[in-house]
């Protein structure tokens, strides 16, 4: 867990003038509900509250910030999934491509992005301010042990069906909610299917091919013999399999 | 004569009662009217289970669902360039505009720009999707309203530029022409000569359709003041693109945050329209159309020369961090939360799609609304199923 307040990122690169006094205004106004924020000038902010202030937040957002538009709310399971990357094929493996050759260890443990975290769920919303084009990306851990945030439906009734979502897919409790129940899944549907330890059944059937080293046509081969400086593989085709979604 | 009345008395009691039981069951349980999931109005599959009391809807609750994929979940075991593929069937009808944001989103990860030429092509592109799409939808808004002659035209002229996808990117519907860094292959020999032609086509189809639809007394007698969203209203459910510019909000994402697509190159206004109500959507659509048409043809003309593709390694993998870029689409405003922990693979991509957003404000707007103009509002949102259950 880092500070209480936000460490603002003060280094040589550029600065986000807006950006940064929208963040000082958030961190005044919330004060230690505000738990991490993270800055990349010019493009994004993200703020992580403490999952009691998640409602606030909205509220306070869209009544005193003026964030009138409701762009979506989601959440994110941190958990490394127990099935690999389902694209760890030994071709790949053969060929160093797993995309886990330099951090193969961090591969086991938790890494939360941006804004940090400490939990396996986090809530991940975002709103938009159209006076001042800036949008802003909301966090918050979920406790472990309740799996349980406030609802954004108050503030923002488009947050209702978001909040359906998320409770179907991962199995967060929204307390407040006007009405949880299944949106896209049918009634008797168990499992959690966004949640990283849920199989992907079709996956699990048919394993991932690996980077499949297509042979080039013939004139494309002559035209890249001539450089001759390529020792991986020779396209970056990758053979599409069938059967899913 | 005590026993007669008596008698009367218990009868008239009774009829009393048996007839306030019908009223009860008829008030208290109205009608319960099923729309779809199979129906000309929902484009795909959805379902809306309306309660009614006479024709006056007094709750109506959309189910979906019937056609979800789950594309976030897929999108977390396939590689990046592979994604392109599956989100290109999300929005059917504007498919390029569906790669565009999840391309962008990878490149601001990867610190890559693609070169001032790809970017002009995706620009074309992304508006000829519009086109294709918004023709389409003013077409269609004539058969839910009765009138079938507008469809044929629409057909017959979306067509035209359909071909100019296809003779671009190999595909009519599903182009999977993005590339990260670029675009797969310049345009081909004589492409912007016949694309100005079509233009010119598409031209005279909206002028046609103005005259048929826009100018005809039935339409706007269904369409003027039915299905009323305030500004702030649909501000708070997410609504995007034309649906909340027919509400007079002044704000379109290829003006205000283009994001590597060079809109700013072409002289065109946004759109908006201040009554809020079914006909503002539609005109707001139509008008629209004109615009990405003067897009397009403004920025044929200035069309760069160069690369169209940037200097990426043929593995790609997307560095540790997350972003978030939405663009303006045919339907609204979609965006792509990418989440990468380096690899090949993304580690959790949230789809943002308009028309789900959109239409989570229909049992707000359908409560109190007749039944025949459920059908109206439903056309005047626009939304393509696949948007929705992604």
């Amino acid at each position: 867990m880092s500070d209480t307040t936000t460490d603002v990122e003060t280094t040589d690169g550029p600065v986000d003038e807006a950006r940064q006094a929208l963040l000082e205004a958030i961190a005044s106004e919330l004060g230690d509900d505000v738990v991490d924020s993270h800055l990349l000038p010019g493009l994004d902010l993200w703020v992580r509250v403490t999952p009691d202030a998640w409602a606030t937040t909205a509220a306070y957002l869209h009544d005193r910030q003026r964030f009138r538009f409701f762009n979506y709310l989601s959440a994110i399971d941190w958990l490394p999934s127990p099935f690999g990357r389902s694209m760890d094929a030994e071709v790949d493996k053969a060929l160093g491509l797993d995309g886990g050759d330099d951090d193969d260890a961090d591969d086991e443990q938790q890494r939360n992005g941006y804004a940090g975290g400490d939990t396996r769920f986090q809530m991940l919303a975002r709103v938009h301010n159209l006076a001042t084009g800036l949008g802003v990306n909301l966090k918050c851990d979920v406790p472990d042990d309740t799996l349980t945030v406030g609802t954004w439906t108050n503030d923002y009734p488009g947050a209702e069906w978001h909040e359906r979502e998320v409770w179907e897919m991962f199995g967060i409790q929204i307390a407040g909610h006007p009405g949880l129940r299944k949106l896209y899944l049918p009634g008797d549907f168990e499992g959690f299917p966004l949640r990283k330890d849920f199989p992907l059944a079709a996956r699990l059937v048919k394993p991932w091919p690996g980077i499949v080293d297509v042979e080039p046509m013939p004139e494309v081969e002559e035209a890249e013999a001539a450089p001759a400086v390529d020792a991986g593989p020779s396209t970056t085709n990758i053979e599409a399999e069938g059967g899913e979604a | 004569m005590t026993a007669i009345s008596d008698r009367r008395q218990l009868a008239y009691v009774a009829a009393q009662a048996a007839d306030a039981r019908v009223n009860v069951e008829l008030e208290a349980e109205g009608m319960t009217l099923n729309i779809g999931p199979q129906h000309p109005a929902t484009h795909g599959t959805l379902r809306i289970v309306a309660r009614l009391d006479g024709e006056q809807v007094i709750a109506a609750e959309p189910v979906m669902g019937y056609m979800h994929r789950g594309y976030e979940k897929l999108t977390e075991v396939r590689s990046y360039p592979q994604v392109t593929t599956l989100v290109n069937r999300i929005d059917w009808l504007g498919s390029f505009a569906n790669e565009v944001p999840f391309i962008l989103a990878c490149e601001q990860l990867m610190d890559i720009e693609a070169p001032p030429r790809a970017q002009y092509i995706r620009t074309i592109l992304f508006e000829l999707g519009r086109i294709s799409h918004l023709t389409l939808f003013l077409g269609d808004l004539g058969v839910q309203l009765g009138a079938l002659t507008p469809v044929f035209y629409a057909f017959r002229d979306r067509e035209h530029v359909l071909n100019q996808i296809e003779a671009a990117t190999g595909g009519r519907f599903h182009p999977n022409f993005d590339r990260i860094g670029g675009v797969k292959d310049d345009l081909p020999a004589g492409w912007i000569a016949e694309t100005k032609q079509v233009l010119g086509k598409i031209r005279n189809f909206l002028d046609t359709i103005e005259d048929l639809l826009f100018g005809n007394e039935i339409f706007t007698a269904r369409t003027r003041g039915i299905g009323l969203i305030p500004a702030d209203v649909g501000l708070s459910y997410g609504l995007s693109g034309a649906n909340i510019r027919g509400s007079g909000v002044d704000w379109d994402l290829r003006r205000d945050n283009p994001n590597g697509l060079v809109y700013d190159q072409a002289d065109w206004k946004v759109v908006t329209h201040p009554d809020g109500d079914a006909f503002a959507r539609c005109w707001v659509r139509l008008q629209e159309v004109r615009e990405s048409i003067s897009i397009v043809d403004q920025l044929l003309d200035s069309m760069p020369s160069g690369p169209i593709m940037a200097k990426v390694p043929r593995i790609i993998k997307v560095p540790e961090g997350e972003a978030y870029v939405e663009t303006e689409n045919p339907l609204g405003v979609m965006g792509y939360y990418v989440v990468s922990q380096g690899g090949l693979t993304p580690f959790r991509v949230k789809i943002r799609t308009a028309s789900f957003n959109n239409m989570s404000i229909t049992p707000w707007l359908l409560k109190g609304t007749y039944v025949p103009d459920v059908i109206t509002i439903l056309a005047s949102l626009y939304f393509i199923l696949g948007d929705i259950d992604r």
